[in-house]
């Protein structure tokens, strides 16, 4: 049985930081990721509508392009995708009647009852190689790098989608971190909603949000954020420039993929990071500690 | 809060409609509002989502469609996972959502944005978007 990808609509574009990192790092790692030959967007968000099953379809689409590729697992960097393909696995594995409508509906593909699990990244590489299997890979220790593990909204909620068996309290992204030599720092708002698509309707709302989460881990000494979703990165990384532009004193926290730490660690370079595009706190940041090359 | 109710301002069948749409039985709610208190945008709304819940309750369609705070629901689940009585909020959000939306009314009008913003933003943002607040 083989391992498919499935990148998601923003990690060919926007994201190509999260997904280069990722690809990298797996290839190095020994870790077998085929990319789906099909796949289509997800629709990004698990549609909540009972009555109305078509948003359901994008999704299932690429859950049956997974088992027609002879893969028992689909895998997921971007935690939106991960959150939309789990919800709707569990929808066709434990809706008869849902999921005979929508067999019935896809009449040019094959039935499907949700046989592909989905796994998100960080769940696969505890299982493939386990945290110890990990530090026993790391080329440069994070050693010194105080990180904030950000979860947000859809990495562990709802719980029945969870990456992590105590989703009130999820540990995943601190024993990822911890395995790479940094130092994961708590703090209250790891699981605060960024706000989400918000930021285009409710700008304030949201920033009010991330104002809230970044304050939170600055004050826990945070140097950095650690995240693995391309719309928490957009709203709590790229618009945090409306925070800064809105208070001279405010202190730029630096925000990374989780991929782009753990290819910094397996000694990948700058070059598989794509760290242009990061904001630039994020690049001198990375740079002042010796891990990349000097920002430009 | 007064809210002042006439026969007329009630839609029987309100309730029904968000559980059609929903699956969830509104009337669960005890309005003990620790939605409010986890919801992230809490701060930013006019109406707290115990208030929403109450004026479907009570059938006050009109009432619910000018306060419009269902609108700035990210479906992070907050609410979700702590309502102490099981009720899926989210999903309540949901059906109010699409009540407006099955009317051909936007919640968001795409040729409001900023040009610069949409092509800063990363397309996940604007599907996600497009799909919880369009028609």
């Amino acid at each position: 049985m083989t391992i498919s990808y499935y990148p998601g609509c923003t990690l060919k574009h926007k994201a190509r930081n999260l997904e280069d990192a990722a690809l990298a790092s797996a290839a190095a790692l020994g870790i077998e990721m085929t990319e789906l030959e099909r796949w289509n967007c997800c629709g990004a968000v698990y549609s909540l509508a009972d009555d109305d099953l078509i948003h359901q379809v994008a999704p299932v689409r690429d859950l049956i392009r997974a088992r027609e590729a002879g893969s028992d697992k689909v895998v997921t960097l971007c935690s939106m995708c991960y959150n939309t393909l789990a919800r709707a696995n569990n929808l066709m594995r434990d809706d008869e009647e849902k999921r005979n409508t929508l067999n019935t509906f896809m009449d040019e593909e094959p039935d499907y009852a949700g046989e592909v699990e989905v796994v998100h990244f960080l769940s696969l590489l505890k299982d493939e190689l386990g945290w110890d299997g990990l530090a026993d890979r790391v080329e440069v220790s994070l050693d010194g790098l105080k990180v904030a593990p950000y979860y947000g909204c859809t990495l562990t909620r709802p719980y029945e989608v969870s990456i992590d068996e105590q989703p009130e309290r999820p540990s995943i992204l601190r024993e990822f971190l911890t395995a790479l030599g940094a130092e994961p720092i708590s703090y209250e708002e790891a699981m605060t909603c960024c706000g989400s698509y918000q930021m285009l309707t409710h700008t304030e709302a949201a920033l009010s949000s991330t104002q809230k989460i970044l304050a939170a881990a600055r004050d826990a000494g945070a140097d950095a954020m650690a995240l693995s979703c391309p719309l928490c990165e957009y709203n709590v990384g790229t618009r945090q420039r409306d925070l800064v532009e809105a208070d001279d004193a405010w202190d730029e926290l630096p925000t990374l993929y989780f991929t782009q730490l753990l290819a910094i660690a397996l000694g990948l370079g700058d070059e598989v990071c794509r760290t242009e595009l990061n904001q630039l706190a994020a690049r001198t940041l990375l740079a002042d500690r010796n891990l990349v090359a000097q920002a430009g | 809060m007064t809210i002042r109710i006439t026969k007329k301002d009630i839609d029987a069948h309100l309730a029904r409609r968000i559980r059609e749409i929903s699956g969830e039985n509104i009337t669960a709610c005890m309005q003990c509002g620790t939605c409010g208190g986890v919801c992230p945008m809490y701060e930013q709304v006019n109406t707290p989502p115990r208030v929403l819940v109450m004026l479907a309750q009570l059938g006050l369609a009109e009432q619910l469609e000018e306060k419009r705070s269902y609108d700035v629901c990210a479906s992070c689940h907050h609410c979700q996972v702590r309502c102490p009585r099981g009720l899926d909020l989210p999903k309540v959000m949901e059906a109010l959502r699409l009540l407006t939306l099955r009317k051909n009314i936007n919640l968001l009008e795409l040729d409001e944005l900023d040009d610069e913003a949409i092509r800063d933003m990363p397309q996940i943002a604007l599907v996600a978007a497009l799909r919880k607040l369009t028609a």
